[in-house]
């Protein structure tokens, strides 16, 4: 490999990993919060015990994600430092004002975690509310700087350099808003089917007691009820996304879609293989016309196809199937938040069949599959750019050399850590049992 | 002032805060590891519970730093990122196994011991690399054709473990300085005896250590040598403040049965030296960011950001500050959290 690829390998596995443990730093926190506050209206101690028990898987996974956060923050200056340049003069607002998020939320998470006895309930709401603010907030603003690199704004480039900077105009780029919202519910829904994939997981288990399956029955429901509905959101922002691709970045919708030709009524591919080559895709049911009608309402809006640009500026082939894996994940989850709400509704309250259950245990595995896919088709996607039609990805490398070496180091480091916090995460749940821990907050009920 | 100006001093106060809590945290981490709980003293335990809640926030502060850096001298971040990756890197990884272990320890208690080790072999690791960075600053260690870091150069070059030697004892001092008053917050007076006894010791030894490493600059960076002794009234203001908070660990208390010792007093006097000392080497080391390469002047950010960064800046503190004095009152002020035992 040579050092542009290893630098792209490396980033992209440094950010690979973050994504996992951020996006349940921003879908957790809601659980929680929403827990939480059930508990006020209901008065049910046993919201407060699965907000407690989140908080505790909360507090393991940031242990990860701050560090990995960190990386991804100081890599990006180490292996990109010509990027960075430009980040600094153009997108630097949405980095700082990040700091101050992430700062709420390592404060108030702090605070949530250990001093939870002193606090006051509301005190105990507002601090949680703060954390998944925090979480939420980050989230959005480092979109807007991933945005930016798709459709920069701002700025006027120059002979070698730029001028006319307007910070705020580069913060609200065209495509920033339907990114975010993207990827924040798309994060909500994460973290609740992450919630959900275990609360059935447990609910496989023979040998429960009957406050057991009603404390897991209720996580399940709740959590499939909110994964659910953000799902369907995530499905109706990524069209919006999809639409700005159409009016901002043209040739990254023909790659996903193995658009060669442009065209008006054009079909949507669903599966397939894109040959860049032979400019052809292999394997796909089209549908007639859809294409045009999701790019812009009406089947004669005409979709720009690869042919109409220059051959070193396309995205890589395998991009297509980055895209169809993320929307077909996200309709299976849509599709099964359906089937298990259906059942629920049927069955009022009593345990879903066990072979929906073990379907289920699915879905947190299938969200987070379906925003690693995301990311990785944003990022790829927009290749051979950095920053798109400015900036090529090759010019901001950076020009130290071994960097196998630490491709090597964090490759390894991830996977020490991806394994420790499995270990540590089944350690503590083993001597922390449910069933003890609920008696407990049942004898304090009812005493 | 200019741009340049203004955000050359933003960016060291963010560095001054740093070191200090960096240090403070570090260093915790590593008397923990010297003093384990099995023994009499209480003094290991005071610094983790110290620890355990506060090294998100300080770690919070290293990545507003590096932030801090791009976002107002985007054009140094090229020869930065380049001439930096080794050390750099090198502290991620060593950061990333602390921060992992010390969320894990708090949940598993059969890692305590590995936590205990790793916390304090990275507290002495990672206070190393980053205070490397000043003679790699100071010049001469980066290759000027490839920007690339001389890495046999500055390992054989004996300033290199001048500063080495200064910035792991600063650590070691303001660690001690700092849980000797944590220690009589929480009211135990063998950990504070312990703790007070390190500071007594470390302090003249960092001074000796300072004046060693400006001594040996002179063969690597005359530049800034020259520079630093052109500002020697600060440095005579901030050796003043070490004597003032050196003398306070001395002074008797009312009450004869306590131990001696402000070490409140003798703290706040200690943060004032190092302000004025970093004060000091900050202005000497002007106009540089990297010698001889980069100059402030060349690498400041546009005056559009500039002037956004200032205003986030205003707006970001005005709503963090509120929440940073909650949090030392519940973590380090209030008696059920500290004196717990």
């Amino acid at each position: 490999m040579d050092d542009l690829t290893i630098a792209r390998t490396l980033f992209g596995s440094s950010l690979g990993f973050h994504i996992i443990f951020a996006t349940l730093g921003v879908g957790l926190p809601l659980m929680i919060f929403v827990s939480e506050v059930f508990y006020q209206v209901t008065n049910d101690r046993r919201y407060t015990l699965m907000a407690k028990r989140w908080t505790k898987a909360q507090a393991i996974l940031l242990g990860v994600a701050i560090p990995s956060g960190t990386i991804v923050a100081v890599q990006m200056s180490l292996l990109w430092p010509q990027f960075m340049e430009m980040v600094g003069e153009v997108i630097a607002l949405p980095f700082q004002i990040e700091l101050f998020a992430f700062f709420l939320e390592a404060l108030f998470m702090s605070i949530y975690v250990y001093a939870a006895d002193r606090l006051s309930p509301g005190l105990r709401i507002l601090s949680v509310f703060l954390v998944a603010f925090g979480g939420s907030a980050s989230a959005v603003l480092i979109t807007s700087a991933n945005a930016w690199m798709n459709t920069p704004t701002g700025f006027q480039p120059t002979e070698g350099g730029i001028t006319g900077v307007r910070p705020w105009e580069a913060f609200f780029n065209p495509s920033f808003a339907s990114s975010a919202f993207h990827v924040l519910i798309s994060a909500y829904m994460t973290g609740a089917f992450v919630v959900a994939s275990i609360a059935a997981y447990r609910l496989l288990r023979r040998k429960l007691s009957q406050s057991e399956i009603r404390y897991h029955h209720r996580a399940l429901m709740m959590s499939l009820a909110i994964g659910g509905t953000m799902s369907l959101i995530t499905a109706f922002t990524g069209h919006w996304a999809g639409q700005v691709l159409h009016d901002h970045q043209p040739e990254k919708l023909a790659a996903a879609e193995g658009l060669f030709e442009t065209q008006s009524h054009a079909p949507l591919a669903l599966g397939g293989i894109v040959d860049l080559d032979e400019q052809k895709i292999t394997g796909a049911i089209e549908i007639p016309g859809l294409l045009s009608f999701l790019a812009g309402n009406r089947l004669d809006t005409v979709v720009k196809g690869l042919n109409d640009y220059p051959r070193d500026v396309w995205p890589p082939g395998y991009v297509h199937l980055l895209f169809n894996l993320m929307v077909g994940s996200g309709v299976l989850l849509i599709l099964l938040s359906a089937l298990a709400g259906w059942f629920g509704w049927r069955r009022k309250g009593d345990r879903l069949p066990q072979w929906l259950l073990w379907t289920l245990t699915s879905t947190g595995p299938l969200a987070v599959l379906a925003i690693e896919f995301g990311w990785i088709f944003t990022c790829s996607g927009r290749q051979p750019w950095t920053i798109y039609r400015f900036q090529r990805t090759a010019d901001a490398a950076t020009q130290a050399g071994d960097l196998w070496v630490w491709l090597v180091l964090f490759l390894s480091l991830y996977m020490l850590l991806l394994i420790a916090t499995v270990v540590i995460m089944s350690s503590y749940f083993k001597r922390h049992p449910l069933a003890e821990e609920l008696e407990a907050v049942v004898a304090e009920g009812n005493g | 002032m200019s741009d340049a100006i203004w955000a050359i001093s933003i960016t060291w106060l963010f560095v001054f805060i740093y070191a200090i809590l960096g240090s403070v945290d570090f260093g915790a981490g590593f008397w923990g590891l010297v003093y384990n709980p099995r023994e009499r003293s209480r003094a290991g335990e005071i610094a983790n519970r110290f620890l355990s809640p506060t090294w998100e926030v300080t770690n919070v502060f290293l990545v507003l730093l590096v932030v801090t850096i791009v976002a107002f001298f985007p054009r140094a971040i090229a020869p930065l990122g380049t001439g930096l990756l080794i050390p750099g890197s090198l502290v991620l990884i060593l950061l990333t196994l602390r921060s992992a272990f010390m969320v894990f320890h708090y949940s598993a208690l059969r890692f305590r011991s590995t936590l205990r080790i790793v916390s304090g072999v990275t507290g002495l690791l990672i206070p190393s690399l980053l205070v490397i960075a000043l003679p790699i600053l100071a010049g001469g260690f980066i290759d000027p054709e490839t920007d690339r870091l001389l890495v046999g150069k500055l390992l054989s070059s004996p300033v290199t473990y001048a500063y080495l030697a200064f910035g792991l004892s600063s650590e070691l001092f303001l660690s001690a300085a700092f849980l000797a008053d944590y220690s009589r917050e929480a009211e135990d007076s063998s950990a504070y005896a312990v703790f007070r006894k390190y500071a007594l010791w470390l302090g003249p030894f960092t001074l000796a250590t300072a004046v060693l490493t400006v001594y040996l600059m002179g063969r690597q960076a005359e530049w800034l040598r020259d520079h630093i002794l052109e500002e020697q009234g600060w440095f005579l203001l901030s050796a003043i403040a070490f004597l003032l908070g050196y003398s306070a660990l001395w002074w008797r208390r009312k009450h004869p049965e306590r131990e001696r010792g402000f070490p409140r007093v003798a703290f706040v006097c200690f943060i004032l030296q190092f302000a004025l000392a970093s004060y000091a080497y900050g202005a000497a080391h002007l106009p540089y960011l990297v010698y001889p390469t980069l100059t402030v002047e060349e690498s400041v950010t546009n005056p559009a950001m500039f002037d956004s960064l200032l205003i986030s800046y205003a707006v970001g503190m005005a709503i963090l500050v509120p929440g940073f004095i909650y949090f030392w009152r519940l973590f380090l002020k209030d008696k059920r959290y500290v004196g717990r035992g």
